[in-house]
């Protein structure tokens, strides 16, 4: 920040943040307050009184069966994804570091589906995948497995998962072949000339070196799946088959929209509240570190 | 490289090679999904290569739209899509800037306060305080319009901090010559800091564009006014349709119009794009 002032003016930079903070107030802080004083109340049959009822619907979510099934799912959901869009992103990020030629090609040609919306890649894939018509399912049923997820549970999750490491392998790709090109060729000579092969220096070199980046984006690809997930799942299993698929998100709207049980909804939503806000401070700790390349 | 190992070169390629594969075979089965009849997709497995009712598909779904699912067409859905992003994408970035601008180059009660405030918004994505801001949006009379589409989507913690870092390196001096020309800060702003952040400001309209072309779940329970429709909940509706397998041509082809967009955004944006991307994330 300046140290001194550059302008002064009363009313102007009031002025200045006003839209901003009405919009913020409005939809942000006067919402999340709100859910918290909902998730302490009890409606009666009419919505016409309320009454305090403390801790009751926290209790009551975490004793509740399908809750504590959407933790699992979401849990089950979060490390799939993260797991396999990091691993095939860092894969293609090598490979892309090591070739001189048409690096630039393949960077545009593995960037784009960044900008697929959630539900449209949940769609395509629904498509590639489906039991009846789908090209995938056709091979995977060829190879002796038998493909529904419309009926199977872990054929759903699998599906999923997929979809939604699809779109954000390019994300991660950017990301890692940024660090990647940030490493020191000195430091990866001298390596070369200690005798350590190409996978050597990969372990020993180059992976220490981006654990940076790959924290970085091991955080970003959990909160991507906790909270950006919803209309992929929504458009295409939506949570079924028998809430197989069902995470916090999209339980939240069930039982908010569908359910029309406030008081639960809204405990779910501040249990929410609580988990990303742990997730953006653990990001901001670290960003310092990030920030090598 | 630093030594020469043509094998792996070749395996490096193998295997990017393979992963363009996979990351462009859905996209090419839904092309090939939009251009058959509906009929031509009950086989299992579907065909691979294109049919002949490419113009017929997109012809029927932009002019007069999918009879099973409301029949919006969806050339309005396009339109409705391309205002919310726009909206989104232009409302975020004006009222950052200028809330960024105050806060850097003035001194004021209740800054530090009001700096909090909005980093509290980067904490709350719509999907986990839905319940609520749905009330409050209803409440002040916005369901059913663009209005209620756009503004409980146009703060953004992060363009403000985007503009914050980016006006921090913006030497002090250049603001005391401006005030020595007897410029004020108005003036200063107009002439001088939005011209400095011209690209600053075109990364993140990419970003904030395809973040905004994207939305679902907030039009979904905003608007049941069908001519509010937008693309993505145009593709809800086709999928939800009960009781049957949905027209998967149909679906294909909006699906398709629904990704265009913003691909050739980042594909023509690129650099921007990944400047976008990076910068939005520090």
């Amino acid at each position: 920040m300046h140290q001194s002032s550059p302008f002064n003016h009363r009313l102007l930079p009031y002025l200045l943040v006003l839209p901003q903070i009405a919009v913020t107030l409005a939809f942000f802080i006067w919402p999340a307050l709100n859910a918290v004083w909902l998730s302490t109340r009890r409606e009666d049959a009419f919505g016409l009184s309320s009454e305090f009822v403390g801790l009751e619907h926290y209790i009551a979510i975490f004793h509740d069966a399908t809750y504590t099934r959407a933790l699992v799912n979401t849990a089950v959901f979060s490390t799939g994804v993260t797991v396999v869009s990091l691993a095939l992103a860092l894969l293609l990020a090598v490979m892309a570091d090591r070739v001189v030629r048409g690096a630039m090609v393949y960077k545009t040609l593995l960037i784009w589906p960044y900008a697929v919306a959630p539900a449209v890649a949940g769609v395509i894939w629904w498509l590639a995948f489906n039991p009846s018509i789908g090209v995938v399912a056709y091979y995977i049923n060829i190879l002796g497995y038998d493909w529904n997820h419309l009926i199977k549970a872990k054929d759903a999750m699998m599906l999923v998962i997929f979809a939604a490491a699809w779109k954000q392998i390019s994300y991660n790709f950017l990301f890692f072949l940024a660090g990647l090109q940030a490493i020191p060729r000195s430091l990866i000579e001298a390596a070369a000339l200690d005798g350590a092969s190409p996978f050597r220096r990969f372990w020993t070199v180059i992976f220490p070196l981006l654990s940076p980046t790959t924290f970085f984006l091991l955080v970003v690809n959990i909160i991507y799946a906790f909270f950006d997930t919803f209309a992929l799942i929504h458009a295409t299993t939506s949570g079924g088959p028998a809430g197989s698929t069902e995470t916090l998100v999209l339980k939240v709207f069930m039982d908010g929209f569908v359910g029309l049980d406030l008081g639960g909804s809204s405990a779910q939503s501040v249990v929410l509240m609580v988990m990303v806000m742990g997730l953006t401070v653990i990001q901001f700790r670290f960003i310092e570190r990030k920030v090598q390349y | 490289m630093v030594e020469n190992r043509p094998w792996l070169t070749v395996i490096a390629h193998v295997v990017l090679l393979l992963g363009l594969l996979v990351t462009a075979f859905p996209v090419w089965l839904t092309f090939v999904a939009s251009t058959h009849e509906g009929t031509a997709l009950t086989q299992f497995p579907m065909p691979l290569w294109p049919g002949r009712n490419l113009l017929e598909n997109y012809g029927t779904i932009l002019f007069s739209g999918a009879k099973a699912a409301g029949g919006q067409p969806v050339l309005l859905m396009l339109a409705n899509s391309l205002i919310v992003a726009l909206g989104i994408a232009v409302g975020k970035i004006a009222i950052s800037i200028i809330a960024a601008y105050a806060i850097v180059y003035f001194r004021f009660p209740l800054r530090q306060t009001f700096f909090w405030m909005i980093f509290m918004t980067l904490m709350l994505p719509v999907e986990v305080r839905i319940m609520p801001t749905f009330e409050i949006t209803a409440s002040i009379g916005l369901l059913n319009t663009y209005g209620g589409l756009i503004i409980p989507l146009i703060a953004s913690a992060t363009a403000t901090f985007l503009f914050r870092q980016f006006f921090l390196t913006i030497p002090v001096e250049l603001v005391e010559a401006a005030r020595l020309d007897g410029a004020g800060p108005i003036r200063f702003f107009r002439d001088i800091l939005l011209p400095l952040s011209r690209t600053n400001i075109a990364a993140l309209f990419v970003i904030l564009f395809i973040y905004g072309w994207n939305q679902y779940l907030w039009p979904l329970v905003v608007t049941t006014d069908p001519s509010l429709t937008t693309i993505m909940t145009g593709i809800n509706a086709l999928v939800r349709v009960p009781d049957s397998e949905p027209q998967w041509h149909l679906l294909m082809a909006m699906s398709m119009l629904a990704m265009l967009p913003p691909i050739l955004v980042v594909v023509v944006m690129q650099k921007l794009f990944v400047r976008g991307l990076v910068e939005t994330e520090k």
